[in-house]
């Protein structure tokens, strides 16, 4: 692969029939470029939680997946309440999800901590009432 | 064993049935929270759950389980059978609860009685 390949999304917030939607597609086009199964386990799980976490709590944002010859690097974007405490954030089983976001299955305070576990590097960058920048790496 | 076969085995219900039915089932997996089971899911497993609803076709399709199995009679609504149909997942119904579904699909899948 010599050419970069940028996937770019559009998440719609707060509407769970199509979550997915991004993480679905992006899945589709990295099998068709012929990544191997647990590279694009690890970005999907990676990407479906960013999107997640933005139809929940950032009413949407913007997806941009891009593909060179050495890794994957995964931009989620959104304007949403930003987090308070990143680190508090980052503890597995943390989680500022609404009750009816939790009996949908979600809201196990696992969300930015799979994301951290399945990618090779990842960065949050946030201000409370601005929004919220995670860039992921997934190295090929 | 693929999901038909499952399905006719133990007297699942089919809420649907991906056309090719050719994916062939590894083992149970149970699990209702979805987190858990986007990381933890085995590509192949037939997902044992009663979180009914199109998040859990989603966490299906993206971690390539061979099949839903709705356990304790866990009704999907409309939306999500539509987008089960639409995207060619399996969903199976069964009415017993989530440990007596898994165990009877492992002694199906590997054809010996555990217990």
């Amino acid at each position: 692969m010599t050419d970069e390949i940028v996937l770019e999304y559009h998440v719609s917030g707060d509407d769970f029939t199509r979550a997915g939607e991004a993480s679905s597609d992006i899945k589709d086009k990295l099998k068709k470029i012929g990544l191997s199964p647990e590279k694009i386990r690890k970005v999907v799980i990676a990407i479906y939680e960013g999107e997640i976490n933005m139809v929940i709590h950032a009413h949407g944002g913007r997806i941009t997946v891009t593909v060179s010859e050495n890794e994957i690097t995964m931009v989620l974007a959104d304007k949403g309440p930003g987090i308070k405490d990143i680190e508090l954030a980052m503890q597995e089983g943390y989680s500022t999800a609404p009750d009816n976001v939790r009996s949908l299955g979600f809201g196990a305070g696992m969300g930015l901590p799979n994301m951290k576990k399945y990618t090779d590097e990842m960065d949050i960058q946030s201000q409370p009432g601005t929004g919220t920048t995670v860039t992921m790496k997934v190295r090929l | 064993m693929t999901p038909s076969q499952l399905a006719d085995k133990l007297e699942y219900r089919i809420i649907n049935m991906d056309k090719t039915d050719e994916k062939q089932i590894a083992g149970p997996f149970c699990c209702d929270l979805l987190s858990l089971a986007m990381s933890r899911l085995p590509a192949g497993c037939a997902w044992v759950t009663v979180m009914a609803n199109i998040n859990t076709l989603a966490v299906a399709s993206l971690t390539d389980a061979a099949c839903i199995v709705l356990a304790e009679n866990a009704v999907l609504d409309d939306a999500a059978v539509s987008k089960a149909c639409e995207q060619q997942i399996t969903v199976l119904c069964s009415d017993k609860p989530v440990f007596e579904t898994s165990l009877e699909i492992y002694e199906a899948v590997n054809d010996k009685a555990v217990l």
